[in-house]
């Protein structure tokens, strides 16, 4: 006999949202289930999360959830979290970006959120181009790529998120793929956990725009095979030099330290007289 | 929030007061209990973010110096979604930035102030060139809601007015300033805190399985629920319905926006404010608001002691624009004038509503100047 069941999971999704609007063989939906699974591992009061997503594909994760949510806006997420975090520091706010709207529009918020120590979650989903609007470019995505901006292949270098997120100054700064499930809800719980800004960029396939143009294939595998092949961790890296670390994606943890969190430009002292 | 407020008495300064116009929008704020503020460097409003920044953090309010404009209006909205009364000052470059902003917090419903120290092109000199901006700057339809003060103490006052009105509507509010009134020193009084009146945000008193996030009356705001207790609302940009999930539905867009608009062009005779000067016997009436209502009115003096009988409308509201009133006005006399520091915007709004009944002359001026009395007069003497 089969007993009907549900995802233990579920109560933390809207009524009524589903089916999502994730293309079959996004990761989105993967990472939507590593977030929940995080929560309901650490028994996170879920009242208490604010999720933030700006533009994309991304951000549209945080429209299933049953949390309070900002959503609509390209690239100020961390904008909107800073007004939330500084006003109600009892809130933990998480946020859902894609690599075009943290890194791209959002590039400097991501950077001085980074410097000031934003006790926020950013959760990047880097599918390696801009997926909502179509598969353009973007700064993740590999030199020379295809995309549908860059017929002759992209000539522009790529950023790397994390460790532009460590020199700015975050304090918890991972990567991982939607193939380590494991260890990605490991890591985005640690994030959870973690008092500061933290990243968890988390490599993504899109197989119906990156896939379809870089890679050549709309095949959900492919895509992740794809992503499989080039990374690396951050242990074997380290033996390697820079030329066999070129076209390599980098999995670990590169910070996890403890600094003071921001509470706003300047904070009250009594004058000495 | 700071919950360790320290000195929550140095919150409103009551008393008499000789301080810059700049000066006066911070103590309007805190007096209207604004408690986030968040801005970035630009002439000429700077004043207001460096005494912000050591009024609010010893009155337990929290201060943030943005990485731009983008920053300060985001910031300033989400912080109000999370239950603070807050506000950002910028000059017109920096407020070209915060345009995107604005349209996201119409559509959302959100209160919050935004002071704008209108300034000439990349120079600090004086104009009122960003009034079509106020009502029409963002993509999107919207309702504005703009204040136009003309001293300092009117800088004071209004920044109240502006917070009250902001929460009553849950709209933004812009309070158009000027380099002229900005920069000036000027008598303020600030009333005892008793005598301020303050708005204060209404939250829904239904459980959270009873809300409906965007569920309201019609031509008025919706009930707020607070964040973190479990309403799980969703402020999207995009279409959502009444229980605040994004579905597109093109009956529901255009009620959604219907209502939007129509909380502040319907209710035009609640949030307009006017005053008239001479209009008892007036042959002819000056339309002016912010600065410009000085030398106006100094000119109306001068032409009456000619024994011509002219009168004046000072808009306090700019946007929306009270257009019952005016047209009334425009009814009974022979000639309007609108006397303006730009390329003459406002007195093109004026000819929509007029024209059918009397003629408009603009007087307008767009050299970084305010008008004189003088001008004013001539002008008026020229088209009599
Ligand atoms: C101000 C503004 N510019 C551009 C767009 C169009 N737009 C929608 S989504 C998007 C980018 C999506 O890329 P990314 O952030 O990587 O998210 P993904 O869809 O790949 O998850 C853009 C440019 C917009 N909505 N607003
Ligand atoms: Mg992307």
């Amino acid at each position: 006999m089969v007993q009907q069941r549900t995802n233990p999971l579920r109560k933390y999704i809207r009524n009524r949202k589903l089916p999502h609007f994730f293309c079959p063989g996004c990761g989105c939906g993967q990472i939507l289930n590593y977030f929940l699974k995080a929560v309901d591992d650490l028994q996170l009061d879920f009242k208490k999360i604010i999720t933030i997503g700006g533009v994309g594909c991304t951000a549209r994760i945080p429209i299933y959830l049953n949390t309070d949510s900002l959503h609509g806006v390209h690239g100020r997420t961390l904008a909107w979290a800073t007004g939330i975090k500084l006003y109600r520091p009892d809130l933990k706010v998480v946020i859902f970006a894609g690599d075009g709207d943290l890194v791209s529009i959002g590039g400097n918020h991501f950077l001085h959120a980074s410097r000031r120590n934003l006790d926020v979650t950013v959760i990047l989903v880097n599918n390696f181009n801009f997926a909502m609007t179509g598969g353009q470019v973007a700064p993740t995505t590999p030199f020379n790529s295809v995309t549908m901006t860059t017929p002759y292949g992209s000539k522009e270098n790529t950023i790397d998120v994390c460790k532009l997120a460590v020199s700015a100054g975050a304090t918890y700064v991972s990567r991982w793929s939607t193939a380590k499930p494991i260890q990605t809800v490991k890591s985005i719980k640690k994030a959870l956990q973690h008092k500061g800004f933290s990243l968890v960029e988390i490599l993504s396939q899109c197989p119906t725009n990156f896939g379809r143009y870089a890679l050549r294939t709309g095949d959900p595998e492919k895509v992740l095979e794809w992503i499989k092949n080039r990374s690396i961790s951050k242990t074997k890296a380290e033996k390697l030099n820079e030329h066999e670390l070129k076209d390599k994606f980098i999995l670990g943890e590169f910070i996890d330290k403890k600094r003071p969190v921001f509470q706003g430009t300047t904070l009250f002292k009594e004058e000495d007289n | 929030m700071n919950k360790n407020i320290k000195h929550e008495g140095r919150r409103i300064k009551s008393g008499i007061h000789f301080i810059l116009g700049n000066y006066a929008v911070v103590e309007g704020a805190l007096a209207a209990g604004c408690n986030y503020f968040a801005g970035y460097p630009i002439t000429p409003a700077n004043e207001i973010s460096e005494l912000m920044s050591k009024r609010l953090p010893e009155v337990g309010g929290i201060f943030v110096q943005g990485e731009d404009e983008l920053f300060s209006i985001y910031s300033v909205i989400s912080a109000s979604l999370a239950g603070a009364k807050s506000m950002t000052a910028t000059a017109s470059a920096g407020f070209n930035y915060m345009q995107e902003g604005i349209g996201y917090a119409s559509a959302v419903e959100v209160p919050c102030v935004i002071i704008d120290v209108q300034r000439c092109r990349g120079e600090n000199f004086a104009t009122q060139a960003d009034v079509m901006q106020m009502r029409w700057g963002a993509s999107g339809d919207y309702e504005s809601i703009v204040l136009a003060p003309s001293s300092a103490q009117e800088l004071f006052d209004f920044t109240i007015l502006a917070f009250n009105l902001a929460e009553e509507f849950r709209n933004p509010v812009i309070v158009m300033s000027e380099t002229t009134i900005a920069l000036m020193r000027e008598r303020v009084e600030i009333p005892e805190k008793e005598s301020i009146e303050i708005y204060k945000r209404m939250y829904t008193s239904l459980t959270p399985e009873e809300y409906l996030p965007f569920k309201a009356k019609n031509n008025s705001p919706p009930e707020f629920a607070p964040m973190g207790k479990g309403y799980h609302t969703l402020y999207t940009l995009n279409y959502r319905n009444e229980d605040g999930t994004m579905d597109w539905d093109a009956q529901g867009y255009k009620k959604l926006y219907q209502r939007i608009t129509g909380k502040i062009s319907e209710n035009k005779d609640k949030i307009c404010i006017t005053e008239s000067y001479f209009l008892n016997d007036a042959d002819a009436v000056i339309i002016a608001y912010g600065s410009e209502v000085r030398p106006a009115l100094d000119a109306i003096e001068m032409a009456r002691n000619d024994g011509l009988k002219i009168g004046m409308l000072k808009l306090i509201t700019v946007w929306p624009i009270h257009e019952n009133l005016i047209k009334e006005i425009a009814k009974n006399i022979r000639r309007i004038f609108v006397v303006e520091m730009n390329i003459g915007k406002y007195a093109k709004e004026i000819e929509r509503l007029c024209l059918p009944f009397c003629p408009v002359t603009n007087i307008t001026k767009n050299m970084g100047i305010i008008h004189t009395k003088e001008e004013i007069y001539a002008a008026i003497k020229e088209a009599w």
